[in-house]
């Protein structure tokens, strides 16, 4: 299945590797503040219509 | 309903409220499309695309340098377009949406630069070249470092908001640079675009098909994350101004 990458193998691989790696954390770390962010919003706001 | 009445229906969407609520809807259609057609170019042109006769398989990386760069340098076009649009109109939700976009520039920026470091190494026998179009892309990423450092150093959020946009119009000459920096000049190591109107120019069809399956794939995935991550900024907006009333009514 794997492809024969040759001499070139751990070129492309580090490549891919360093690329998805990135890409992961990148949508990781958006879907992480996205989150903590809502709450945040949810809870200021029912504290304010707690206090009028 | 007329052409005028359509582009002016645009604006609508300067709207917070009703931005959030569409983007929660089509949202899942991109962050969908997104996998999808990353999961289908790069399993297809890391298994099923053959080597290069002169690169072998280092070829392979295309996929993920060429759709990175282009998205690094049109990204910072949107930016430019979205800044212009505050500085204009004073939307806030297109000066959040530059805002947004920014960081997913630096990511694929370092992508851009990463894989063409690693193909450069055993093709070019360097790792880095003062060429225009790598030092134009290194100008660029600096560029995006500078501008997020701006709307996290000034607290106020309109003023941050003016600078960032000056900034962002300033950058846009490196970011026309990196696009054609090899037209510009005829020296450096960097080889012409890798797509062409032009069937002379481009790569083969064999490349040339994963590859804009792999394009499309960066392109939706960047707009499933700007429009997420501006309906963060806009939410993390409204918490600074409920707090700032709380605190003026206690």
């Amino acid at each position: 299945m794997m492809p024969d990458l040759g001499k070139y193998g751990d070129t492309v691989m580090s490549a891919y590797g360093a690329s998805i790696l990135l890409l992961l954390l990148l949508v990781a770390f958006s879907l992480w503040r996205g989150r903590k962010v809502r709450a945040e919003m949810k809870t200021v706001e029912a504290r304010l219509a707690r206090n009028g | 309903m007329s052409f005028t009445d359509k582009a002016n229906a645009v604006w609508q969407y300067a709207n917070p409220k009703l931005f959030l609520t569409t983007t929660e809807r089509v949202l899942p259609l991109f962050w969908i499309g997104a996998a999808a057609c990353l999961a289908v170019g790069l399993i297809w042109g890391f298994f099923f695309t053959p080597d290069d006769y002169r690169q072998g398989a280092t070829v392979k990386i295309i996929y993920l340098h060429v759709p990175a760069a282009m998205m690094a340098i049109n990204i910072w076009v949107m930016m430019l377009v979205t800044s212009l649009v505050w500085l204009v109109r004073r939307h806030h939700v297109s000066a959040l949406a530059a805002r947004a976009a920014a960081p997913i520039g630096v990511v694929m920026t370092l992508i851009a630069l990463a894989t063409g470091a690693i193909w450069g190494q055993p093709m070019w026998g360097t790792w880095w070249a003062w060429d225009p179009r790598l030092t134009s892309f290194l100008i660029l990423f600096l560029f995006y470092l500078g501008y997020i450092a701006l709307w996290e150093a000034i607290d106020n959020p309109d003023t941050a908001a003016d600078l960032t946009s000056v900034l962002c119009l300033v950058g846009s000459v490196f970011a026309i640079l990196s696009r054609y920096a090899v037209n510009f000049w005829n020296q450096g190591l960097h080889q012409g675009a890798s797509l062409s109107l032009d069937k002379e120019e481009n790569v083969a069809d064999v490349f040339w098909v994963p590859l804009l399956v792999c394009i499309a794939g960066f392109v939706l995935l960047f707009i499933a994350l700007v429009l997420y991550r501006t309906g963060t900024e806009i939410r993390a907006r409204r918490i600074k101004a409920l707090l700032a009333r709380e605190r003026v009514g206690a």
